[in-house]
């Protein structure tokens, strides 16, 4: 929180007499509207468990939200919830540095001279136009389906958003600072650390938010398709029992997890780019 | 008396800008003959010049005159040839735009102009030094982002000089400005350079600038020197001082303008 706020305060001090305050207000306005919004969230469960107590929503098509949080601490009690988890995070966790990887290594090569931009560019725009989902069945006949395919599927999924961003980001980066970075005779590694690297990152901070969601989504569909562990198991296994609670503790999770990676970029995003106010 | 002179080494110089110091008839920048072409376009037809140690030399033209051109081949910022192009010594430069890092605080962004030099350990301490030379010491620790125009200007005037350069390379630094900012830049650019007597080379479309703080102004016009004047007004300079003006009508009338509308208010007709 100190490193956002800090550009912003030294901004306001210069304009404002009581900057301190303005943002204690400002605060409190926060936390009202904070309060504001989570009442309809609140309603809607509420009618969704009194739907289900009156037993017009049946444990079939919806398990109520009691219901759920009880199956959850079953769950996890078991260890089932946790070791599928594992399971899941750790496909994602490969096939993304793969992906990441690649892309990250891709890009620097298109980024940082024409010949690479010249052999990398244009497969990769034109493989990017694939929906990668759709190379599944491709995937499955060459690797099977064992872990192979979907740390593919996530790696592929992640590989591009990255490479496209971080591309753009080195070749956005303002030849001026590079011109100027040139006259202070820096070498050429150093202005890639001082210049360029600093120059791309917010763009490709932005790929890898993508590039996270991506791999998430990816994770969800390869373990849709198929899969004998991890969390898309324990859905589809659910699914055959129509055990519905199931389902919505796998799906709970599997948002958490998104939730979790993408205030983990956004905690990145904050502290590398608190020079810009 | 303003002197037209085809001698890059004018005689007779104010005592008072002129400190005695070892090798101060050292040339720091030698340019003979220099040609450079882009394309099918010639921008630079032979230009000689020659800059000492401790002299300020203001450079005007008009637009696409090629005095970027000749800035940015001293500033080893193209490939032109080494032997119509000499330098002796370390090269600073400072830009229209200040072209700070925006992702370095102040004082890391002049510590870096020393990163490969033999300051290079005592970087900190010298960052500090340069920047509390330009009264911009308590903004160490601000993002460039934060700083105004003339603050931001500032801070790239410390990183040029902190490398202690034998010739300062300043390119149309203060058009950004406003008026105001501008004189106190002009006040500060004159102190810096009594103290630190780098060779420099001020490129600018602005006459009254090029009189107040040069030792000599070239004007450049079609790719060579077409004429050049020695001031020895002593500085803070006044514009109605005898040489100052008849240099001043003499520079516009090189430069073109109408003998007409050269009233003493057309301060930026010179502007190209």
């Amino acid at each position: 929180m100190t490193a956002l706020l800090t550009p912003q305060a030294v901004g306001e001090a210069e304009g404002l007499e009581r900057p301190g305050r303005r943002r204690q207000l400002r605060n409190h306005a926060d936390r009202l509207s904070w309060l504001r919004r989570w009442v309809s969230p609140v309603l809607i469960v509420l009618s969704w468990q009194m739907l289900s107590s009156a037993g017009i929503l049946t444990e079939d098509v919806l398990a109520s939200p009691l219901q759920i949080l009880t199956t959850g601490a079953e769950l996890i009690a078991e260890g089932t919830l946790q070791s599928a988890t594992a399971t899941s995070i750790s496909r994602v966790l490969s096939g993304f540095l793969i992906g990441a990887t690649s892309g990250l290594l891709l890009a620097l090569v298109a980024g940082l001279s024409r010949i690479g931009e010249d052999a990398v560019d244009p497969p990769m725009q034109m493989l990017r136009t694939l929906p990668h989902f759709g190379l599944i069945p491709l995937f499955i006949v060459w690797m099977g389906i064992g872990e192979t395919p979907k740390i593919a599927l996530i790696a592929m999924g992640v590989a591009f958003p990255l490479y496209l961003n971080t591309f753009a980001g080195i070749r956005s980066v303002d030849r001026k600072l590079l011109e100027a970075a040139r006259t202070l005779n820096l070498t050429r590694r150093q202005r890639l650390r001082h210049v360029i690297v600093p120059g791309a990152l917010p763009q490709a901070l932005v790929g890898l938010r993508q590039s996270l969601g991506v791999a998430w989504l990816s994770l969800i569909v390869a373990e849709t398709v198929s899969a004998d562990s991890g969390l898309g198991y324990l859905i589809n296994d659910a699914r055959e029992f129509l055990k519905t609670d199931v389902i919505v503790v796998g799906l709970a999770v599997y948002s958490l997890l998104g939730l979790l990676t993408d205030s983990l970029v956004r905690l990145i995003e904050r502290r590398a780019l608190a020079w810009r106010s | 008396m303003a002197l037209m002179t085809k001698d890059p080494r004018p005689s007779g110089r104010a005592a008072d800008d002129r400190p005695g110091r070892d090798g101060a008839h050292h040339a720091v920048a030698t340019v003979t003959e220099l040609h450079r072409s882009f394309g099918a376009t010639h921008v630079l037809k032979g230009v000689d010049l020659e800059i000492r140690r401790g002299e300020f030399v203001a450079l005007l033209g008009r637009s696409g005159s090629g005095k970027s051109t000749l800035l940015r081949s001293l500033a080893r910022l193209d490939a032109a040839p080494s032997r119509q192009l000499q330098v002796d010594g370390a090269v600073s430069v400072a830009f229209q735009e200040p072209r700070l890092l925006p992702w370095r605080k102040v004082e890391d962004n002049v510590a870096l102009a020393l990163a490969n030099g033999p300051l290079s350990r005592s970087r900190r301490t010298h960052a500090r030094r340069a920047l509390d030379e330009v009264g911009l010491a308590e903004k160490r620790d601000a993002w460039p982002g934060s700083l105004s125009g003339g603050q931001a200007q500032r801070v790239s005037l410390a990183r040029a000089l902190v490398r202690e350069p034998d010739l300062l390379l300043l390119d149309e630094p203060f058009s950004a400005l406003d008026a105001l900012t501008r004189l106190e830049m002009h006040r500060l650019v004159i102190a810096l350079w009594k103290r630190h007597r780098p060779g420099v080379l001020l490129v600018t479309h602005d006459v009254d600038e090029a009189l107040a703080l040069a030792d000599r102004v070239l004007v450049l016009d079609q790719g060579r020197v077409a004429a050049q004047w020695a001031l020895d007004v002593p500085r803070d300079r006044r514009r109605d001082h005898v040489q100052t003006a008849t240099t001043r009508a003499r520079v516009l009338d090189a430069l073109g303008v109408d003998a007409d509308i050269r009233t003493d208010d057309t301060t930026e007709s010179g502007a190209a």
